[in-house]
């Protein structure tokens, strides 16, 4: 056996030992006294010494020599192990790793003689050095993947460490797989051959999933980046002397990686701002009658394929005249400019470059370049940041970050404009495409009538939708086209910008399809309306229409007062008896209706996203638990779920305050609207009876009752429900909503009493002690005019009859603080929870005139 | 192309040369560092992108890649193409990554030059062509005019301005 040979047996030799000693080194520190442990590492380091001081590797005999000596102090109880030995001596180990890498490598020991690790083994060999100070590593740290490889495994390890580098690279290659497919898809609709069909869907089924999978690979939870923050601010409470409490919710919302990072600086950035410029130092606060310690409160949620962030302290808030004369100071706008701005836009000021109000410039924040460079970095990951503070109250910032940035779900439409040449470029129709996260609904208004549905007001277009104005827009005028003219259809987009909603008008509408998209060049940056551009099914290049943008553009979304007196001016809402419903078929009902005011959204939830808890069906909805019921078993018990069966399954989501429910039907028929006549009472639990509704009879559904049964604790305290004896009449026109509101006071426990008119409802209070009135705004008055109101403060012992009034909508709510009309209170007719705590108020409060006062807190 | 030199008395410097792909518009003779160039294709149907600069004439699919094209006659302000005639793409490579395509009359050969050649942009050339331009080479039977690619593409959509 030849030197090589001896020298390579020996490595391996040594390299096993090594790693052996490195467990046992930290299994010794646990255990410091256990004899095997400690006989074990004195034998490993023994073996080296011996070895290579035989073969001539000066360097390492010296190193492990006194590696030898402290161990074998340890062994014969001369000392106690002490952390910093274990550290010494594991350093040893790194530096005798080293050597044999070098000696692998170049086979010799290497140039460095590492006389300071040395010199530390002998001094705490003889006790020298009461301390060990921390060492000089080795220059060249001991290969990590063999040292981590060989340390054997101490956790079991379900995750790999993955190139983020390549994740992209997965993830780009999964883009051109999703346009390749809808190319492939596009393709294959037209074609008959099945076996074609069936593997085109296979497929499309499995890049689906891959998509799914590859965005997941790059999920993080947000609490990634928010686990550095308490101490953040702690840091910064210390260094102003303030007392600033952090609270965190949903930390685990999840988000892709490039998200996060995008995001991570402009968080802390926002976070040192509420410490240094938001919250008061606690004297200030006291002295404000608020609690020493500010509060900032982050939240993240996912909602509406968006994640959400909010930032919200309970400091000073931002004093807008300061923010306006700061700015006009700066040159950042005029002063006649400043004086117009409303509260909103001079909020915005904020973001722009070379603004900030800090009295003086901290380190930490003031320099004026920070909420600006929030903006964009937020802007540039395609999400919005909004600022609202209330002087004196406190702060809050959210950020709304679309969730992924590749792949979308975009509505595609069409343009169809008169062309002038030369410029010949792509045929008829241009498209666009709009994401689908921005989209709430589409309309479609044909010929003459149609035609009249578009209101102006000012000479803009307008739509009435569900009541309330929605601001029209045509895409062709946003995008500067000369349209084609008159068409017979108006298709109307209904989109969601920030918190504004306006309706885009278009040529043609086509399917909705997953775009991957890229981004514009540097050269379209620019351009507010367009979020980036895709690749279509024929290969065509499409641009996506940046909803927000296209809102700013055409200047729907800019704050206007006129936009409240356009809508004061509209007199409909009150004497409006017609309703809109929702239509659907559930188990043997083949047609149920309940008020779409009533429903929060229509969902369609596949099974397998469906859980059990408690025992019943739930499903994760936004952040929250949802439970679900079916219909039809509920109406009509021992009846076949056949709602639960569907997958997707289709899905009725009512809200309660916090609290929602879905309620899963067979089939979703219609909107409509309609005025209702209820004309057969009700013959079972859950109905409240049948009524012609969009020209067919329809079962009305109980709502609340249907509720009631699917889940008994859903509606809240029982405080609300104790009614005593009390007498309540309803004086309300309209008998659907009379009959709602009865059966919802009656299952409270009290007695209730109708009334349809001004007339009935007096005979009544005559006849009767009544408690209290709820009564709708426009009750038919009898032949004399009377009015309720009026008539009940003229007449003796009627005047204290505590009233409330049932209004349909916020805009009648509106209406009533500006002029009120005698009622103690006013109450969304179908807001069960909040009428119940009204009445119990005004029921408990009879007896103490003069107790009453109009409630400030509004719906 | 032109005979190299080789200075004498000096120890051997190679000379240099350099590659540029050529294009014509409007009778105008322009050259780019090959390297810098991506590749040179025929005329590709474009998508219009309202409301961009007049000189972007609009967007290409290229094989999965999404390239901004420019028009040259615009750019350099020559005058318009004729109508009929259509351009073809020159592509190159911006610095962020992307592709730019610039919309030419005609793809030239590949030149090689001698760098040592290289002289200033000459004060008869149009000023507006003139910011976009490197220098010159006086090659035998013509100009080649050399662009800057990164000034070429740098075209900026802008912040519009305040209703």
């Amino acid at each position: 056996m030849d030197d090589q040979d001896i020298i390579r047996e020996f490595l391996i030799e040594s390299n096993e030992s090594l790693a052996r000693l490195d467990r046992e080194m930290v299994a010794l520190e646990k255990s410091p006294q256990d004899p095997q442990l400690l006989a074990g590492i004195f034998r490993t380091i023994h073996t080296i010494k011996g070895t290579c001081g035989f073969l001539g590797f000066a360097s390492l005999e010296a190193v492990t020599h006194l590696a030898e000596n402290i161990l074998s102090q340890l062994r014969d109880r001369k000392r106690e192990l002490t952390p910093e030995l274990v550290t010494l001596v594991l350093e040893a180990a790194d530096v005798v790793k080293t050597i044999l890498l070098s000696i692998e490598a170049n086979g010799n020991e290497g140039s460095q003689t590492y006389d300071g690790l040395r010199k530390r083994l002998e001094a705490a060999c003889s006790h020298t050095t009461a301390a060990v100070p921390s060492g000089d590593l080795p220059a060249a740290s001991p290969d990590p993947e063999k040292a981590a490889g060989q340390k054997g495994p101490s956790v079991t390890d379900s995750t790999i460490r993955v190139d983020v580098v390549l994740l992209d690279k997965l993830m780009n290659l999964v883009g051109e797989l999703v346009l390749a497919r809808n190319q492939i898809l596009q393709f294959t609709a037209h074609q008959e051959d099945a076996t074609l069909n069936a593997t085109s869907q296979r497929l499309n089924l499995i890049t689906t999933e891959l998509q799914e999978g590859i965005m997941k690979t790059r999920m993080q939870p947000i609490g990634v980046v928010w686990n550095k923050l308490p101490r953040l601010v702690r840091d910064l409470a210390t260094s102003f002397a303030k007392q600033i409490n952090l609270e965190m919710e949903g930390a685990d919302t999840e988000l892709d990686k490039t998200i996060i990072e995008a995001i991570k600086d402009p968080l802390t950035h926002i976070v040192r701002n509420c410490c240094d410029h938001g919250i008061e130092r606690p004297e200030v606060r006291v002295r404000n009658g608020k609690p020493p310690y500010g509060k900032l409160t982050m939240r993240a949620f996912h909602e509406g394929g968006q994640v959400n962030i909010e930032i919200a302290d309970d400091g000073a808030g931002i004093d807008v005249q300061v923010l306006k004369s700061n700015a006009v100071q700066k040159g950042l706008v005029r002063l006649e400019q400043a004086e117009r701005l409303t509260d909103r836009e001079a909020l915005a000021l904020i973001f722009l470059p070379g603004f900030s109000t800090a009295a003086k410039i901290t380190s930490v924040s003031g320099r004026g370049v920070g909420m600006d460079v929030v903006k964009t970095n937020i802007e540039k990951i395609g999400g919005v940041v909004e600022l609202v503070s209330r002087l004196g109250e406190g702060t809050t910032l959210k950020l709304k970050i679309p969730l992924t940035l590749a792949i979308i779900p975009g509505l595609v439409v069409t343009l169809i404009e008169k062309r002038s040449a030369p410029r010949s470029m792509t045929g008829i129709g241009d498209r666009y495409v709009i994401p689908q996260v921005s989209l709430l609904e589409l309309i479609r208004l044909e010929g003459d009538s149609g035609k009249r549905q578009i209101e102006r007001i000012h000479d803009a277009p307008f739509y009435r939708r569900r009541g309330s104005l929605l601001p029209l827009v045509y895409l062709t005028d946003v995008l500067q086209l000369a349209g084609t003219g008159e068409s017979s259809v108006v298709n109307i987009v209904v989109l969601q910008a920030e918190d504004r909603q306006f309706g885009l008008i278009v040529d043609g509408i086509g399917d909705t399809q997953e775009i991957v998209v890229k981004p514009l060049g540097k050269q379209l940056k620019g351009l507010k309306c367009y979020a980036g551009a895709t690749i279509m099914g024929d290969g065509r290049v499409a641009l996506i229409l940046d909803v927000a943008g296209v809102a700013q553009l055409s200047g729907v979304v800019r704050e206007s007062r006129g936009k409240s007196t356009v809508e004061d001016r509209r007199q409909d809402y009150s004497a409006n008896e017609r309703q809109t419903f929702l239509l659907f078929r559930a188990g043997s009902f083949e047609r149920l209706a309940v008020p779409l005011s009533l429903v929060a959204r229509l969902e369609e939830i596949s099974l397998s996203k469906m859980e059990h808890a408690g025992g019943r069906r739930v499903v994760q909805y936004r952040g929250r638990i949802l439970p679900l019921a079916s219909l039809a078993p509920i109406l009509d018990p021992g009846a076949a779920d056949t709602a639960g069966l569907l997958d997707p399954a289709q899905v009725v989501v009512f809200n309660n305050g916090e609290r929602s429910i879905g309620i899963l039907v067979d089939q979703i028929l219609d909107i409509v609207e309609d005025q209702v006549t209820v004309r057969r009472a009700a013959a079972r639990q859950g109905l409240l009876g049948s009524a012609v509704v969009g020209k067919k009879v329809t079962d009305l559904l109980d709502l609340h009752a249907v509720i009631q049964a699917a889940d008994e604790g859903w509606f809240g305290s029982v405080d609300t429900q104790r009614a005593g004896n009390a007498t309540v009449m309803i004086a309300e026109a309209s008998p659907f909503v009379r009959g709602l509101v009865r059966n919802s006071l009656e299952m409270a426990g009290y007695h209730v009493v109708e009334a349809a008119d001004t007339q009935a409802a007096l005979r009544e209070l005559e006849r009767r002690k009544i408690d209290v009135v709820l009564a709708g705004l426009d009750l038919p008055a009898d032949g004399s005019g009377r009015d309720l109101l009026e008539e009940m403060r003229r007449l003796p012992g009627l005047a204290h009859v505590p009233t409330l009034a049932l209004i349909d909508n916020a805009e009648q709510a509106h209406a009533q603080r500006e002029r009120p009309r005698g009622f103690a209170d006013y109450q969304l007719k179908f807001d069960r929870e909040a009428m119940l705590i009204s009445l119990a108020r005004l029921a408990n409060a009879v007896g103490t005139p003069g107790a009453l006062a109009p409630s400030k807190e509004k719906v | 192309m032109n005979a190299m030199q080789s200075s004498i008395g000096t120890t051997a410097e190679a000379p240099r040369t350099r590659e540029y792909a050529t294009f014509f518009v409007d009778g105008l003779f322009f050259g780019i560092d090959v390297l810098e160039v991506q590749e040179v294709l025929r005329y590709q149907e474009m998508t219009m992108v309202p409301l961009a600069p007049a000189v972007i004439q609009g967007l290409i699919n290229l094989r999965g890649q999404i390239v901004t094209a420019v028009d040259m006659r615009g750019r350099l302000k020559l005058r318009a193409r004729p109508n009929g005639q259509t351009p073809m793409n020159a592509v190159v490579r911006s610095k962020e990554g992307g592709a730019v395509s610039l919309l030419v009359d005609e793809i030239g050969d590949v030149v090689e030059v001698d760098s040592g050649m290289f002289e200033p942009v000459p004060d008869n050339v149009d000023p507006a062509a003139r910011d976009l331009l490197q220098g010159v080479y006086k090659l035998k039977d013509r100009l080649l005019l050399v662009l800057d690619t990164e000034r070429t593409i740098d075209i900026a959509s802008g912040p519009r301005p305040e209703p």
